[in-house]
């Protein structure tokens, strides 16, 4: 029981980390049909920049307090800097190029941007600093730490923020319309191309806070970690509907619990024969079930097929 | 009207620069060997593994538009097809079944390996080519990984790929009884073991692409390529898309399974490592730079690609360490920074390539007239 619970915990704070990710996809895709490769390789390159904000700004005997928002504030604004970038150059040239042109650049992207990350930060891992005093409490048995608490509450914090700008602000209203009909948004007077790139900025915004959040939880980051990452926040996006905000935060909060239950029992289901070494084809497996049985996802109204 | 009997096809050569082309390919395993050493001849040979390997992806990504980043997966299941049953690794899983493992030849692996890869290829494609071409593109990006991670860790509790370490000891190719490992003797020519293996890349090659160019001209490649330019249009036609596209897809999976084969043969060994998703992107790039649905485009995209990285180990290393006294930048992860920038200057201002196809070409320009109209 206390494994269980301890699981679920577990799944909890990765979830709401894949449900972050997964919103920067699907919200990209809700307003331009394209899936954005390159956005796992953003979650890793807000990481790194804010580690080493962070590491340097210890260095100058800032208290942690101060140095934590302050190196996140950074990490987002390049982030923000670094979607904006990538839709200028890879994906507004292509708009109306066919459907493989976006996506073989997208993959050049995240190409580019790991290797650059990997010159730049090198090939080995790197521990993120201890900051607050990371206190375990005691719940029914299983343990969660305050990072973990801290990373559920602001998840949900910037889930709803994000939410109330959608529906309740301009720019979201201007965001929707550009989904549901771009000719016709432009029409009605919307700036196209500023509402894609404040998407795309939005998107990279929260990228940066989940990879600051993954690394924190883990205590580690590395050039390589936006891949799966990505992949699976993809997963999330495309379990909870793709292009569906309330989905994507569902999908990333199931496929965490998905994940961590499955790593956690597969020993026991198949006798020992596999083991948690195998938690990453969870959601794999999850992808192809979704797709094969529910392609539209789990709040998805559109069905997905549109050629 | 013969530009438009011959769809496809790119800018053809005649027949006599195919003699000469082909004489000259003969050849060149011992030009090279004796202008740049054995080292390079052996580079050849794996260029043409990957040549064939683009060859495959062509018939997936240029005539049918189906985005396949995993591609390597397939190489890797026709790779460990023949480790597993051309070795004496199989003592180690099931010692009673097989006291010194299965030594099949390799050329029944052969089609055993293309029906795998294709089976294989059907699986990941059934329930995911219905759908739009971006969700094929991440699925075989995902199923790229899943097969790394089984091929690592399905070392336990029965020992089956060997984990890391991988398989080792895996018998060389031999045909009609000559083993291709050591040096032989024909007509009083000598070719070493590179030679051989050569030859024989070489035919395999040649097969894949009478295969394409057949496929391209045929009613089903002419379906392929209508389906990649407007799938609701094809469907429209009375093409039967979903089929269609399945098969492109498990064509493009059996060519790689084959090119699997060919490599564990050669190396004698196959380990994890050799089918990471660098090699995937590596053969993408082939394909796309070379000029996607064009044959000798991507043969000098395979080409180009293939002896890139030798020519900047080469060249790279001395040169830094000449102006900077160290090698800041490795040539490895200067190779994928090149690729990465490539794939997208490529895409933004020469989508067609370095070689396009004819009637790719025809279509962008058709397509930049009525963007301006």
């Amino acid at each position: 029981m206390e494994i269980f619970l301890q699981q679920i915990i577990n799944g909890l704070v990765q979830g709401s980390v894949y449900a972050l990710v997964a919103l920067g996809y699907t919200m990209v895709y809700g307003i331009l049909g394209l899936i954005n490769f390159a956005h796992g390789e953003v979650v890793m390159v807000g990481a790194m920049l804010a580690l080493s904000a962070l590491t340097a700004l210890i260095g100058w005997d800032v208290s942690p307090l101060l140095a934590l928002p302050l190196s996140l504030i950074l990490a987002m604004a390049g982030c923000m800097a670094l979607g904006y970038g990538i839709e200028r150059v890879a994906y507004r040239p292509l708009r109306h190029a066919p459907r493989l042109a976006p996506l073989i650049t997208a993959i050049g992207v995240s190409i580019v941007l790991q290797n650059l990350a990997m010159m730049i930060w090198g090939r080995e891992y790197h521990a993120f600093p201890q900051l607050i005093n990371n206190q375990p409490h005691h719940i029914g048995g299983a343990i969660i730490n305050d990072i973990q608490i801290i990373i559920v509450i602001m998840a949900v914090m910037i889930m709803t923020g994000l939410m109330l700008v959608v529906h309740r602000t301009r720019l979201g209203r201007a965001m929707r319309a550009v989904a549901e009909n771009q000719h016709a948004a432009q029409l009605m007077g919307v700036d196209i191309n500023r509402v894609i790139s404040i998407t795309f900025m939005l998107g990279s915004a929260l990228a940066a806070i989940a990879g600051l959040m993954v690394s924190a939880n883990y205590g580690l980051a590395h050039y390589y970690m936006g891949f799966m990452l990505g992949l699976k926040a993809f997963t999330a996006a495309v379990l909870g509907g793709i292009g569906n905000l309330r989905g994507a935060m569902l999908g990333g909060l199931l496929l965490g619990l998905i994940e961590s239950l499955g790593a956690g029992y597969i020993g026991d289901l198949t006798g020992g024969f596999l083991g948690s070494q195998y938690q990453d084809v969870f959601a794999f497996f999850v992808l192809i079930a979704v797709l094969v049985f529910r392609p539209s996802g789990l709040l998805g109204e559109r069905l997905a097929e549109r050629a | 009207m013969k530009q438009l009997l011959s769809p496809g096809g790119g800018t053809q050569p005649t027949k006599f620069t195919l003699c000469l082309m082909f004489a000259a390919v003969l050849l060149l395993p011992f030009a090279t060997d004796a202008l740049l050493g054995r080292g390079w001849v052996r580079i050849m040979d794996f260029a043409m593994l990957y040549i064939m390997l683009a060859l495959g992806l062509n018939i997936v990504v240029g005539y049918a538009g189906l985005l396949d980043l995993g591609y390597i997966a397939f190489f890797a299941v026709g790779a460990y097809c023949y480790a597993l049953t051309g070795s004496p690794h199989l003592a180690l899983a099931f010692p009673l079944l097989f006291p010194d493992g299965l030594h099949l030849s390799f050329w029944l692996v052969v089609p055993l390996a293309a029906l795998l890869a294709g089976g294989f290829g059907v699986l990941l494609g059934a329930p995911t080519l219905r759908l739009r071409g971006d969700y094929l593109a991440i699925v075989t990006l995902g199923f790229g990984e899943i097969i790394r991670i089984f091929m690592n860790n399905l070392n336990a509790p029965i020992n089956l790929t060997n984990g890391p370490q991988g398989i080792s000891r895996i018998d060389p190719i031999s045909m009609a009884g000559v083993s291709l490992n050591a040096t032989q003797e024909i007509f009083g020519i000598v070719l070493p073991s590179v030679h051989l293996y050569f030859y024989l890349f070489l035919g395999f090659a040649a097969l894949v692409v009478f295969v394409s160019q057949r496929l391209e001209k045929s009613r089903i490649g002419r379906a392929w390529m209508a389906i990649r330019e407007d799938e609701i249009a094809a469907s429209s036609m009375g093409i039967n898309t979903r089929n269609l596209k399945l098969l492109a897809f498990a064509m493009g999976a059996m060519f790689g399974g084959v090119s699997g084969t060919l490599f564990a043969g050669f190396q004698g060994f196959v380990s994890p490592e050799s089918f990471s998703l660098m090699e995937s992107i590596m053969v993408l790039c082939m394909v796309v730079l070379g000029g996607m649905g064009n044959i000798y485009g991507v043969i000098l995209g395979g080409l180009l690609l293939a002896l890139l990285p030798e020519v900047l180990r080469h060249s790279v290393v001395p040169l830094q360490q000449a102006l900077f006294g160290k090698t800041l930048i490795d040539p490895e992860s200067l190779r994928m920074l090149l690729f990465g920038t490539a794939l997208i200057v490529v895409m933004l201002y020469r989508p067609a390539g370095i070689w396009p196809s004819r009637v790719r070409r025809r279509e962008l320009e058709t397509d930049e007239a009525a963007e301006i109209v």
